[in-house]
């Protein structure tokens, strides 16, 4: 059960952070070991990148970026928190750290560049 | 310890910021192209810029990750104490074992 202290903008941004964290450590070592897959002469990589063009799999990476970007984001937040003279724990920069996250899994989905 | 823990987890978060930033844009930005492995070794191999910008990323990366793992896991579970110290060591190693290989053949192949 969430206690009255814990329903708060910090508990949630922290909670997150820590979430988003996690899920890159795990995913971290396999990043590594596909892109050592890139000098097998078998095309081990080339089968990879076909697999990651399915739907789940565009998803999974979509929620991977996002993840990413939100440990960015609200990690710099809690860097600010620490470090700079802020007198209260800025609502604002939990919100603007999740938005940047949105906009960055979306433009890695739709790609409009 | 812990101290040390914490400074070096926040003074790798503030190496790893921008060094982030970047490769967020980078995924963006190829994310529509048609990759294969030898179109991203035809932009990787000999160059060095891209070896020591990665090069740094998976050095602080390696610290970075086990320190907030190691963390996560002492709050969150009830593993503590030599054993889990070990195993973020080795985790650490092997990131850097990993993320070196990888980017040796990317880059120096």
């Amino acid at each position: 059960m969430i206690r009255a202290s814990q329903r708060h903008v910090g508990f949630y941004a922290a909670l997150i952070h820590r979430l988003s964290g996690l899920a890159l450590a795990l995913f971290l070592p396999a990043h590594f070991v596909v892109l050592g897959l890139a000098l097998d002469a078998g095309g081990a990589m080339d089968r990879f990148l076909d697999w990651t063009t399915t739907p789940w799999v565009k998803l999974a990476e979509t929620l991977l970026v996002v993840a990413f970007a939100l440990h960015f984001s609200l990690g710099l937040r809690l860097l600010a928190l620490e470090m700079l003279p802020w007198s209260s724990e800025r609502k604002t920069a939990a919100g603007v750290g999740i938005g940047f996250s949105l906009l960055a899994g979306l433009l890695f989905l739709l790609n409009p560049l | 310890m812990e101290i040390r823990l914490f400074q070096m987890q926040r003074l790798s978060a503030l190496v790893l910021a921008p060094l982030v930033l970047g490769h967020l844009a980078l995924i963006v930005v190829v994310s529509g192209e048609d990759l294969s492995a030898a179109a991203i070794l035809e932009r990787t191999r000999g160059s060095w810029a891209l070896g020591l910008y990665y090069g740094l990323f998976v050095f602080v990366a390696a610290i970075h990750a086990p320190i907030g793992l190691r963390a996560i896991l002492r709050e969150w579970t009830a593993w503590s104490g030599r054993s889990l110290d070990g195993a973020m060591v080795l985790f650490g190693l092997a990131l850097l074992v990993l993320g070196g290989r990888a980017l040796f053949g990317l880059v120096l192949s």
